[in-house]
Parts: C-alpha cells; structure tokens; sequence
C-alpha cells in the first residue's frame, strides 16, 4: 500500500525532517507512527498525501510514485484518500452537514446519493443528531469525529491520521482511538501518527527519531 | 454530465451567497462598476439618438438654386427648362420669390421686418433633387448649376449633414474610447473583489485542496463572482442610462420642439442593452480569471 524507499526530506536552511527512510505498509495494515514532538511523524504523512515532496528517496502509494506526480494528477489521488490533519481545518462557516459533504461536492457526487453517505458517515462517528449544528457549537471531542467523518465519507481504503488525540481527555480518545480500529477492522489501510501510541495497543508501530527509523515492529 | 452541472450550480449558489454575505460591500462594488459603465452607455444612448433624429430631419440632400434678383419670371422659365433637361437632376420644384416672401411674413418675428421693406428681398429660387447623392457628385453639379445664367447663388443643402455626420463619427469614437477605458477600469475593480475573496476565503481553498479538488473547481465559484458583479453593474450601468433618459427626455423634447422637430429620446435599445451586459459579464469574468492568476498560484 504505502512503501518509503530511502526518503529523505530537507527543509531549508538544510534542515533534515526525514533521512533515508524505508519502510513498507501492506494493505489493510493499523500502522502507529510513534516519535517524539519534532521526530518527522507529520511530514512522513504529508509525502504520502503529497501535500510534500520528498528530496531523496521513492514514496510510493498503491504502487504509484507520489513524489513525481503531476500537479494536475494530485487531487485524484487525494480523492482516494481519508486524510485527518492535526488541525482538522473544518469550515466553521458551515454546518456539520456541509463539511461532510464537502468531499462528495468536489468529487462531483450527485447530491441524493452523496446525503445517504453523508449521513452514513456521521452515523458512524455518531454526529448523525447534530447535522444542523455549526462546528463552533461541538466540544472536542466532536469536532474531532466530524474531521473523520469527512474523511471517510468517500469511502477510502487508505486512512492518514496526524495526531487524532491530541488536546482531547482520555475517554474521549478512547473513544476516537475505537473508531479507527472499526474502520481497520472493515479492511481500511490506517495510518495514525501519534504521541500517543499505547493507545492503539496491538497495532504496527513504526517509531522515528530525529527523521530515521528507530524500531519498526 | 449531471454531475458536471450540479457543480456548477454549485459554484453559482457559492457565488450568490458570497455576494450576499457582505451586502454593503458588494452594493458599492455594483455601484462603482455602474456608475463607471452608465458613462460610455450614456453616450451610447446620445449617439444612438442623435443618429435617429439625423436620420429623421434630413431626408434626402437637395440642392438650392438661387437667381439672381433682376431676373423676369421669363428667365425662370428658361432656367427651368434647361434643369429639366440636365441629366444629373431627377426632380425639381420652383418656389417663386412671392411665396418665399408670404412664408417669411408667416414666421414669428420677421414680419415687422419685411414690412419695412421698399421690394421684396427674395429671388426666385429652385429646389433641385439630384439624381447622384453622393458628396463629390453634388458638389459637382453645383459647380456646374452655377454657371448657367441668371443663377446667383447655389446651396448645397447636405453640408450640414455632413458635418453632423462627421460629428456623430467623432461621438461615437469617444463612446468606444470612454467604453475601453472604463472597461479597464471594471477589470481593475473586479480584480481586487476577487484578491480579497480569495484571502477571505483561503481557510476553504486549503481544505478543498486536501480533499482533492481540482484547480477549476476551486476557481469556478470565484469566476461566477465576478462574471456575477459584472453582470449585475452592467444592470445597474443600465438603469442608470434608462432613469437619466426618461429625466432628460421632457427638457429634450421641448428643445426640439423649438426647431420644429417631433422628438422622443429613447433608452438603450435592446442590441445595444445585450451589447452592454455581454460586455460587463465578459470583463466581470477577465478580472476574476487575471485575479485568479495572480493569487491562487500556489495556494
């Protein structure tokens, strides 16, 4: 699903984020990116949804090269994949609904068939009552399922999580860390990176340390 | 395809609420852009009406053919003869000098003055329709009437309109100068409405990046803007011209009533109205399209 090939990323003035980096992430896979704070866990992510490109190295995905892609070939990529950003970058200028529905919109669903799974999708998160809610009006907790719904509301069969429980209290991670898990168990590639990584007992981890790979299990 | 359409709904309903979220903003916008397009669009509307009424008050050129004051009714009637059988003339009507000086006397004002008189002052006259209208050959054919004898004076009546016509020209080329001008100026406006769209708006156009939208679809509700602002200038532009026409149209029509002319000054007809939104909407979307150029580069 995802293989790193001797990666290496260099953030000017010569700042080494990632260096020679190879691992391998198969198909179907909860795989923990563990690290320190300032370790290259989000930048790993960001090569693989392209949002960066690597300065050395192969980053491949479903077997295509992503570092090479084409300006014009990135959104398709990204259309195939659930992507959870450490800010969740919501629209709070609209409601729950909408920023669901977002994804469909780009993708050019049409509209009866992209509310059956938008609803879907927040029934999965259980934000299925607050549809009408503005994303300013939820706790914590919930603006962090509305930025999984949406990244799931395409259906993706590859999941990029950058630090999904951060700032949030243990039972409410808890509860965020058991939705992964779901969506693992349906055959989702999941990819989490995260402080955190005794919560997501059981799962692969891949531990970095200042941009190399410190243990992989 | 639907699906095609439905993100182009899309896109114009983003468009419209955008417009609508900041109402103040965007009645400014309008008005700038509509006041900016009333100018060449009113003098499109002058022009325009200018022409009519041209059109109107000189039917076809004629030349007048004065004799001189000695001259007997007999030479007239030689003079006559002579102009009936010339071939450049197709027609042509005698006014003998006592109904010249009956209608003077007629005029408000000049008949106290021709009272005063000890003859009458008029000569017998010919009005003479040439066959050829074009301006060299009427000059032409008035050099020649000239030199038959008895004449004294020949007028070409199609001076003016030339003259009107050449003016009308000079109209016109202003109109399309102040349009390109203006023109500009509605790029320039449209420019900067969709620089602060864009900044506004920066929080979307990131995320809907990450989600994997394409470069048009990001520009696409920001096009419908500005073709949008454009085409609802052009409205206000047009509403402008129309309420300044039915103002002026009362004074104007009393101006000409003075000159013994029939006239109605008329708003924008309709192929210079769909001229004028074309235009608005086309440069609406220049501005938006330049703006995105410029600011979405490496958003």
């Amino acid at each position: 699903m995802i293989r790193f090939q001797h990666v290496s990323k260099r953030y000017p003035p010569g700042i080494d984020a990632l260096s020679d980096l190879s691992f391998e992430i198969a198909p179907g896979e909860l795989a923990v990116i563990a690290g320190h704070s300032g370790a290259g866990k989000s930048t790993l992510l960001k090569l693989v949804a392209a949002m960066e490109r690597p300065t050395g190295g192969v980053v491949l995905v479903n077997g295509q090269n992503v570092g090479a892609l084409k300006r014009a070939a990135i959104p398709y990529l990204r259309r195939n994949l659930g992507l959870v950003v450490q800010d969740q970058k919501l629209l709070f200028d609209r409601n729950v609904f909408e920023n669901v529905m977002l994804p469909l919109s780009i993708a050019g669903f049409p509209p009866r068939e992209a509310s059956r799974r938008v609803r879907a999708a927040l029934d999965k998160v259980g934000l299925l009552e607050r549809e009408k809610a503005l994303p300013i009006a939820l706790s914590g907790g919930e603006q962090q399922r509305l930025a999984i719904a949406r990244a799931v509301v395409n259906r993706p069969n590859l999941l990029l999580v950058d630090e999904p429980t951060a700032h949030l209290d243990p039972d409410t991670a808890r509860d965020v860390a058991q939705i992964f898990r779901d969506f693992h168990q349906v055959g989702v590639t999941v990819v989490i990176a995260t402080y955190d990584s005794p919560l997501f007992a059981g799962a692969r981890r891949i531990v970095l340390d200042h941009g190399k790979l410190a243990a992989a299990s | 395809m639907t699906a095609w359409l439905h993100q182009h709904r899309d896109a114009l309903l983003l468009a419209l609420r955008r417009l609508t979220a900041t109402p103040l903003n965007t009645l400014l916008s309008l008005l700038a852009i509509g006041i900016a397009l009333a100018l060449p669009a009113g003098g499109q509307m002058l022009v325009g009406n200018a022409l009519q009424l041209a059109k109107n008050a000189a039917p076809a050129p004629q030349i007048s053919v004065f004799l001189s004051l000695e001259a007997s009714r007999q030479t007239a009637s030689e003079v006559e003869a002579r102009l009936t059988r010339h071939p450049g003339i197709r027609s042509l009507r005698f006014v003998a000098k006592e109904d010249t000086l009956a209608r003077m006397k007629s005029a408000e004002g000049l008949a106290d003055v021709i009272e005063v008189l000890p003859r009458n002052p008029f000569p017998d006259a010919f009005v003479v329709d040439p066959k050829d209208e074009a301006p060299a050959a009427m000059e032409d054919l008035a050099r020649e009437l000239k030199k038959l004898p008895r004449v004294e004076h020949v007028q070409l009546d199609s001076a003016w309109v030339r003259r009107l016509d050449a003016l009308l020209k000079l109209g016109r080329t202003g109109v399309m100068l102040l349009a390109a001008l203006l023109g500009v100026g509605l790029v320039a406006i449209t420019f900067n409405t969709i620089r602060l769209q864009v900044l506004t708006q920066r929080a979307e156009i990131d995320v809907s990046r990450l989600l994997g939208a394409t470069d048009s679809y990001i520009r696409r509700p920001f096009l419908y803007l500005g073709t949008l602002q454009g085409l609802l200038g052009g409205v206000a532009a047009w509403a402008i011209v129309w309420a300044a026409t039915l103002w002026l149209r009362a004074p104007i029509g009393d101006l000409a009533q003075l000159y013994n002319l029939s006239f109605t000054l008329h708003p924008l007809d309709a192929a210079d109205s769909a001229t004028l939104l074309g235009l608005a909407a086309a440069l609406g979307w220049g501005g938006a399209a330049l703006s995105l150029r410029q600011h979405l580069r490496d958003a």
